[in-house]
């Protein structure tokens, strides 16, 4: 009740500081969003796997935020709000925080500032924006929905019912905003600044019941900046010379037994690791999903093979690899 | 703006504080709020006050579940949805938050549109939703939908959900076969089974749709945060249509269209047969602009066809070769009327509820639910077990008398009276003006005689005489007659200036026999005169291979313009009637189109009805043959017609 009183108080104040009109109605400001919202269209199609989700521009260059999710598994095609079609790279991801970021050749792009700080407490009003069902296609503007914010948490206490890697405080939407294909839609204060990324759609095991939610932009902010910068990126380094075959890393000499490598994009899942081996000295298990080598992105077996190769055989190997729903960073040292 | 959201914004907020206030846990100091909230507050009470008598709660009589509906005039007319109405059939009982439940009566159905228009029996002064505009509103709009969720309301007391725009013109593929969602608008205000037919409110509790269908996908048959509603201006121009009591179909272009990669909408393909085709659409047109609309792609096209009806004639403009068009087009229907009729018993749900005799062998009495394929549509079934053993659905006298039943009408009796308004007010418009008996007595042989000159210069007297059997043109020296049916039919697809003269004997047969004994008669609804609105009332007979439309003012009920079309696929005559405003008046001209070109027109001076005796046919009357026609046609069509093609009718 204090809490209520509070910012009854504060509601208050912000009411009377200001001339208000009988119909306020969200127009421009929510057209502005989504002018910063894009579809993203990508893997998927089968299974109930919608091929298709949101995001948000990031940079006047062309970044755009976004979910990590299959659909980037194939080199994913971007709309911008006015209609424009552009083939996207993935610049960087972060798995741990269930981030993308794309960037394609557009230049002056509208853009969404990430603040360093939390932008929204409990109680507060959002927008979220986002193409959820695919429902706007070509230059038709995203969908918008209204709510609050109902809590900020963190899932750690559902770990195990809700499966997500991501660790850090979540937005609680009291809005039906994560549907197929919301994933990566923005969601935007009563400032019509960003709040948050909607999350991926997550559903209790038990109850069936599904969570309205979205990552925090500050919580975004330095690994988006970091990518953005260039200090963070997961695109494999070209100019990094491929090293003689007997002077670099493979998977064998590190004790790493792959799934059979039957597909042109094969996930790099480990089937068995070889004992008294580098891997099994990093606890290595089966069924680990490596993810990244070095800080690049690994989206085959063919990519890790590559990559070890340019990489000196005495050399430590860095890699980042997902267990379940966790994200581990691990080091073999050979 | 940025003030002015966030106090939006917290005095939301501050509802739910003071309901929480409100609570015996809470301190007992009452809440004071900003004068500025309250107003936004008040003013939110007020729509909503505004908007809930005109909500519809509409229940299949036996149970067999029920949508909602809503009240457009206070005669009883109420909107719903089609796939609503249809499990009731012809008959249903609607709720209103008034405390009473009223007989209703299915009136037209739109099939393709997802519209029905049923009339709510008992009042004469039932409260009406006030129309707004769905063109001016956009996402982000605050906005109320108002309904019968799981058929809560039987207590009769409408659910009111809040939320905002989410999207406008939104496209929804048809679902099935038949349902296309065109230029609709999405909202996230809660949408469940129930609030189908149901209306949408913008936040003054103007009417801005007709709420029609949710995204459900995987979690269930409830809300997910998007329902959409057909647009109020789709429904505004099917409501004629709809109170015409037919089975109503949608419009096509006769032409198919793409988007260019660099924007526009270009034409992929075309009917040759299409009226498109005949105003010089072609191969690789970009089309502009259609209805008042502009469209950039091909998406924008298909929202703007979605909501328009069949055989309306609207604006279009394009580009071909580098010239812009600007000319009027009329639309094909997207379905033959027996295909609509089949179609539409496969898009059915399953009949309404009948009696059900106990059947031991009936295993499974819940399986007429199952065919239910659709799981866009929510149309609230009744719980189980509410469908069996009830005693067979009555239907009331009082609906009965407003019910009659022919192929293709949802109900003829809404038909009939149409007819008998039209007739009414011909009869009660110059040249008839009050006669009570417009039919001559007997043995008495009377015509039309009409003088005036033609507006060209040099002008050129024109005679015309119009007898039940023999009818003549004059202009300058040259005379046509016409003394046989067929004649009649030759002139309109020759496109020749004598094609006046059916729609002339067109006017006076039906003045004579009424629509009744005229031949196969209806009244098709309102659609736009040259592309203008105000809509008019648009009445059909068909006699003979001629088939005539008289379009009438909505207001004064003067016709305005008589089409013959002799073939469907080549231009009907259009004799347009020229008045001063004054329907018992003379009018001032009469003009002859075909396609959009005037080909004749005509400055009234007189115009009597005079007895047979009175008028004098040429000596040689049989000058009047194809000869002459084509002669006419070039002495009359090649002073004012330039841009004719003559190839086409060759």
């Amino acid at each position: 009740m204090i809490r209520f009183a509070a910012i009854t108080v504060t509601v208050l104040f912000a009411a009377s500081s200001s001339g208000l009109r009988a119909e306020a109605p969200l127009g421009t400001w929510v057209r502005d969003a989504q002018k910063r919202v894009v579809k993203i269209y990508g893997a998927g199609g089968l299974k109930g796997l919608e091929a298709y989700q949101s995001g948000f521009l990031v940079s006047p260059d062309g970044h755009i935020a976004t979910a990590w999710s299959y659909v980037l598994d194939v080199e994913p095609v971007v709309l911008l709000d006015d209609g424009r079609r552009f083939e996207s790279k993935i610049v960087g991801f972060e798995p741990s925080l269930e981030l993308a970021v794309l960037k394609i050749e557009a230049t002056d792009t509208p853009f969404f500032e990430l603040s360093e700080e939390p932008t929204v407490d409990w109680g507060d009003p959002v927008i979220a924006v986002s193409n959820l069902f695919n429902i706007a296609t070509g230059n038709e503007p995203a969908s918008v929905m209204q709510g609050t914010v109902a809590s900020v948490t963190e899932l750690n206490a559902r770990r195990g019912t809700f499966k997500t890697p991501y660790r850090g405080e979540v937005l609680i939407l009291d809005l039906i905003a994560n549907n197929p294909g919301a994933a990566g839609g923005a969601v935007i204060d009563s400032d019509g600044k960003l709040a948050g990324m909607l999350g991926k759609e997550l559903r209790d095991s038990t109850t069936g019941v599904w969570l309205n939610y979205a990552v925090p932009g500050n919580a975004l902010r330095p690994t988006i900046g970091d990518i953005i910068a260039g200090r963070k990126t997961t695109v494999a380094d070209s100019a990094t010379a491929t090293l003689p075959r007997k002077d670099s890393h493979n998977p064998n000499a590190l004790g790493l037994v792959m799934v059979p490598d039957v597909l042109e994009t094969t996930p790099a899942y480990i089937d068995t690791v070889a004992t008294d081996s580098p891997a099994a000295n990093a606890s290595l298990r089966p069924d680990d999903l490596i993810l990244l080598v070095n800080g690049q992105r690994v989206d085959s077996q063919r990519t890790l093979r590559s990559l070890l190769r340019t990489i000196d055989r005495r050399d430590d190997v860095e890699l980042t690899v997902q267990r379940d729903t966790q994200i581990l960073p691990v080091t073999l040292q050979p | 703006m940025i003030k002015q959201r966030i106090s939006y914004f917290c005095s939301l907020f501050l509802l739910g504080v003071a309901i929480l206030a409100g609570s015996p846990t809470s301190a007992a100091e009452p809440l004071k709020l900003d004068p500025a909230i309250e107003k936004v507050e008040s003013g939110r009470i007020e729509s909503v006050a505004r908007a809930v008598p005109s909500a519809v709660s509409v229940f299949v009589p036996g149970g067999g579940g029920g949508g909602s509906g809503v009240m457009i005039s206070s005669d009883g007319y109420a909107l719903t949805n089609f796939h609503v109405s249809s499990p009731a059939g012809s008959f249903m009982r609607c709720g209103m938050s008034d405390g009473n439940v009223y007989d209703a009566v299915i009136v037209g159905i739109d099939p393709v549109g997802d519209l029905a228009m049923i009339r709510l029996l008992g009042r004469s002064d039932f409260p009406k939703a006030e129309l707004g505009d769905s063109r001016a509103a956009e996402a982000g709009d605050w906005c109320m939908v108002i309904g019968n969720p799981f058929l809560l309301a039987t207590n009769l007391k409408p659910t009111v959900t809040y939320g905002i725009l989410s999207g406008v013109g939104r496209y929804q593929y048809p679902s099935g076969t038949l349902l296309e969602y065109g230029d609709c608008l999405q909202t996230d205000a809660s949408v469940n089974p129930g609030n189908s037919g149901g209306p949408i409110y913008d936040a003054d509790g103007k009417l801005l749709g007709i709420i029609g269908r949710c995204s459900f996908e995987k979690r269930g048959r409830v809300n997910v945060g998007v329902g959409y509603a057909i647009s109020i201006n789709q429904a505004k121009n099917f409501l004629g249509y709809l109170r015409s009591g037919r089975i109503v179909d949608h419009a096509t272009l006769g032409a198919t269209v793409s988007t260019e990669p660099d924007g526009g909408v270009v034409v992929s393909n075309i009917l040759e047969s299409s009226d498109a085709y005949r105003r010089g659409l072609r191969y690789g047109s970009e089309i502009l602009e259609i209805d008042g609309r502009v469209v950039q792609t091909a998406n924008d096209l298909q929202n703007v066809m979605a909501t328009l009806p069949n055989g309306w004639r609207v604006k279009m403009s394009y580009r071909s070769e580098g010239k812009t068009v600007e000319t009027l087009v009329r639309m094909m229907g997207v379905h033959l009327e027996d295909e609509l009729l089949k179609k539409m018993s496969g898009a059915l749900p399953p009949p309404p509820p009948r009696p059900q005799q106990p059947n031991p062998e009936d295993k499974d009495p819940d399986q007429k639910d199952k065919p239910e394929k659709d799981d866009n549509q929510p149309p609230q079934r009744a719980p189980r077990g509410q469908q069996t053993g009830k005693p067979p659905v009555k239907i009331p006298q009082e609906v009965k008398e407003q019910l009659a039943e022919r192929k293709g009408f949802a109900n003829y009796h809404f038909n009939l009276a149409e007819q008998n308004a039209f007739i009414g007010s011909l009869r009660n418009q110059f040249p008839a003006n009050d006669s009570q008996t417009p039919v001559p007595a007997q043995g008495e042989r009377k015509g039309w005689l009409i003088k005036g000159e033609t507006q060209q210069t040099p002008s050129k007297p024109v005679i015309i005489q119009a007898t039940t059997d023999k009818m003549s043109l004059q202009i300058g020296q040259t005379t046509f007659e016409i003394d046989k049916r067929s004649e009649m039919y030759d002139v309109v697809t020759d496109g020749s200036a004598a094609g006046l003269l059916p729609a002339l004997d067109a006017w006076r047969r039906m003045l004579i026999n009424g629509p009744r004994k005229f031949g196969e008669s209806y009244y098709l609804g309102t659609m736009p005169l040259g592309g203008e609105r105000p809509l008019r009332d648009v009445m059909v007979g068909i006699a003979g291979e001629l088939e005539v439309r008289w379009l009438s003012h909505p207001d004064t009920g003067a016709v305005e313009a008589i089409e013959v079309f002799a073939d469907r696929d080549e231009d009907p005559a259009e004799l347009w009637i020229l008045r001063n405003g004054d329907p018992k008046a003379m009018p001032n001209a009469l003009d002859l189109r075909y396609g959009t070109d005037s080909i004749l027109k005509i400055k009234v001076t007189s115009w009597e009805e005079v007895s047979a005796s009175e008028l004098e046919w040429s000596a040689d009357n049989k000058n009047a043959n194809n000869g002459g026609n084509l002669k006419l046609k070039k002495a009359v069509g090649a002073a004012q017609n330039t841009s004719r093609k003559n190839e086409v009718r060759a």
